[in-house]
């Protein structure tokens, strides 16, 4: 049986454990509320962007074929998974789905060649560990992540694709359902699929269409992946939210009971100092 | 007829305008347009300027730089890299930079990107213009 104060040890500790996770959990709700408040912020320009892409691409169908680099469709032989973990752990199984997620996509994927990039330290750190290929590697700002990080994705991936040296790209990430649920979503950013389009109407264009698909398709993209960046950062502080209070949660029981057990051990200790006084008294008289 | 439109001035990060205007100047690649209600619809690149719009018989200034807008009927979407206020810029720091860029571009050293010095020379000026109707 432990000693008393051996007990009291361990309830200190986990005392201590919960009051970080406490505090991780508070810090971890405003930052929360910070990443949504991006994630809306961020969605006018997306929704215009893609009405914007729609009515242009159908402009330039009126006048020529629609062929853009971005848009050729090609038999994927060769594809590169962007894949979107944290940089850090504690976020209960965010990081892992994804990665079990990412091992699959591979498994399914085994006949052609598939490369990654990962965005976030965990999924780097665990498919460098098995040899993966990694072809970019991006770390540092999941947290909050700024337009010109999504640009910089975006930037090798786009040149490869236009020049034909991948035939497309996904994207895999957790998106924010809700505080409590993350959804895993895998999606094809390359070649673009243009949006379905709104009611026909001429426009005047001062540029040609096609010029003006040259810097909408590569802004499209750029778009996605900021997006995703933006829902998996306020995913990320969600799950990590929901296991810190599940930790904070289980410390609480966990000192309940310790201290209930260490009351017993007290308990029974007096109870044998009494016997062996009265014990001892009987053998006086 | 009706005598406004809506105004949309979004950036990736953020969305700056939604609102019935009376008119807009948009500053495009090739020149400032006037955007009246009724306009007919068009598609466009927007270069490095000072947008102009008038919301209540005022006129208000920001500064962009490179994008699209798009004109159809009572609405018009301006989707642009960056962009700032008037009430937002820094006046000071505004004209430091547009020193810089002049100077970049007066003394040229080896190895300088003139169509960057340029651009950032524009949107000195364009930030300036911006701050200084305020």
């Amino acid at each position: 049986m432990p000693s008393l104060i051996d007990i009291r040890r361990r309830i200190r500790s986990v005392k201590s454990t919960q009051q970080i996770t406490r505090a991780m959990k508070l810090v971890s709700s405003a930052k929360l509320r910070r990443a949504q408040d991006r994630v809306l912020a961020a969605r006018p320009y997306a929704g215009m962007l893609s009405r914007l892409l729609a009515d242009v691409a159908r402009s330039a169908k009126s006048d020529e074929r629609l062929v853009h680099p971005l848009l050729a469709e090609r038999p994927e032989e060769r594809i590169q998974l962007i894949l979107l973990t944290a940089d850090r752990g504690l976020a209960g199984a965010f990081n892992s789905n994804l990665i079990k997620a990412a091992q699959k996509f591979l498994e399914d994927h085994a006949a052609r060649r598939v490369e990654m990039v990962t965005v976030g330290r965990k999924g780097r750190d665990f498919f460098r560990k098995r040899g993966a290929a990694i072809s970019e590697e991006h770390v540092g700002f999941t947290e909050k992540a700024a337009y010109s990080d999504a640009v910089a994705i975006a930037g090798r991936v786009i040149e490869r694709f236009a020049a034909a040296g991948i035939d497309a790209v996904y994207l895999l990430y957790n998106e924010f359902k809700s505080i409590l649920a993350q959804r895993l979503v895998v999606t094809k950013i390359l070649p673009v699929t243009v949006p379905p389009e709104a009611a026909a109407c001429d426009y005047i264009c001062e540029q040609p269409p096609a010029d003006l698909l040259n810097g909408l398709l590569p802004r499209y993209v750029e778009i996605a992946i900021h997006h995703a960046l933006l829902e998996s950062g306020a995913a990320q502080q969600a799950a990590r939210m929901t296991a810190m209070d599940a930790a904070t949660t289980n410390a609480a029981e966990m000192i309940d009971r310790l201290t209930l057990y260490m009351n017993r051990v007290r308990q029974a200790s007096i109870t044998k100092e009494i016997i062996e006084v009265v014990s001892g008294a009987a053998g006086v008289e | 007829m009706a005598d406004t439109f809506l105004l949309e001035v979004a950036t990736p990060d953020r969305l700056l305008v939604r609102e019935q205007v009376g008119g807009a100047d948009i500053p495009l690649t090739n020149g400032y347009i006037g955007v009246l209600p009724g306009h007919a619809p068009l598609l466009a690149q927007i270069g490095t300027g000072n947008l102009v719009y008038t919301s209540q018989g005022r006129p208000r200034h920001m500064a962009v730089d490179g994008g699209w807008v798009e004109v159809l009927g009572d609405h018009v979407r301006v989707l642009v890299n960056t962009a700032e206020r008037a009430d937002e810029i820094d006046l000071a720091r505004a004209e430091e930079s547009l020193k810089r860029a002049r100077d970049r571009l007066t003394n040229p050293q080896a190895g300088l990107d003139v169509a960057r010095a340029l651009n950032a020379l524009k949107r000195a000026q364009a930030r300036l213009d911006a701050a200084k109707q305020k």
